[in-house]
């Protein structure tokens, strides 16, 4: 693995490099879902989230910066893409998703439908 | 005994089997920490004939916390990373409170690279940008041949 000649960036041409799957961590509680994603070395420009019906998807492109005739010496990120995706589920009103993405930290919070929120129904007794 | 005769190789235990022979064979063996990709900061590093490059892939970190120390051409990187989660008090008030996915590296970190002979260690530039931490260490300028006359 540490003799891999190619580095991130260095990507043949004409040939997608196979993403690598980021890091998460997804936590719900009463009100929403909260996703976070390690997405390091992805600018706000190369980040792309797409929700579609009920698929969210995070994409990301690492770059580097590396200087000219750089030589992969050793390559534990051997991709320059992220991509991750995850079914939500018809509680989420995902149209109300918010994003915030700082020093290469995703964090997104997906918002219950109003209809999905918890309620408390009291019982009568007549 | 019965049922292990009747089913004497799983399905599961074939796969399982396979995914342990494809990690033996492309040399990465499943870390006691549950890591296969590696520790964390992941790092990859590159040589150019008047350079090393070092990128640290440490997101959401300040930097102002990197510990970064070169010392007899050994390289250390430490410090410690903290992630948003839910508090205890939410967890107990909040029935609903759970948490589905918990992949991402929490605590403290320290990595150490040991530097090829020519470095510099006087020059070594580090930023942190977009979570990636890039580390650039120049080359010592090769000595000059000389020729040397013998008396």
């Amino acid at each position: 693995m540490n003799e891999s000649n190619e580095i991130t960036q260095q990507v043949d041409e004409g040939r997608e490099p196979v993403p690598l799957a980021p890091y998460v961590d997804v936590f719900e509680d009463a009100s929403g879902i909260t996703v976070y994603a390690d997405l390091p070395g992805v600018s706000k420009e190369g980040l792309e989230l797409n929700i579609k019906e009920e698929t969210l998807t995070i994409r990301g492109t690492i770059s580097l910066g590396t200087p000219q005739g750089m030589e992969a010496v050793h390559a534990e990120v051997n991709s320059s893409k992220y991509q991750r995706t995850f079914t939500l589920s018809k509680e989420l009103d995902s149209e109300k998703t918010t994003a915030q993405f700082e020093s290469g930290v995703l964090k997104l919070r997906i918002p219950k439908g109003e209809h999905a929120q918890p309620r408390r129904i009291d019982v009568r007794v007549d | 005994m019965l049922y292990r005769a009747q089913f004497p190789r799983s399905v599961f235990e074939e796969l399982d089997r396979l995914q342990r022979d494809m990690q033996q064979a492309f040399g990465f063996s499943p870390s006691i920490r549950g890591r296969i990709r590696g520790g964390f900061p992941a790092m990859n590093i590159g040589s150019t004939p008047t350079s090393v490059e070092i990128y640290l892939f440490l997101p959401g970190v300040d930097p102002k916390q990197i510990e970064l120390n070169v010392e007899k051409g050994v390289l250390v990187v430490a410090g410690e990373r903290r992630t948003e989660r839910p508090t205890a008090e939410a967890a107990q008030s909040d029935t609903k409170a759970i948490v589905h996915i918990d992949e991402r590296f929490s605590g403290r970190f320290r990595r150490v690279v040991t530097l090829p002979e020519d470095i510099d260690p006087d020059q070594i530039d580090a930023r942190y940008r977009d979570g990636l931490l890039h580390i650039c260490i120049q080359r010592r300028k090769p000595a000059e041949a000389r020729q040397i006359t013998i008396q």
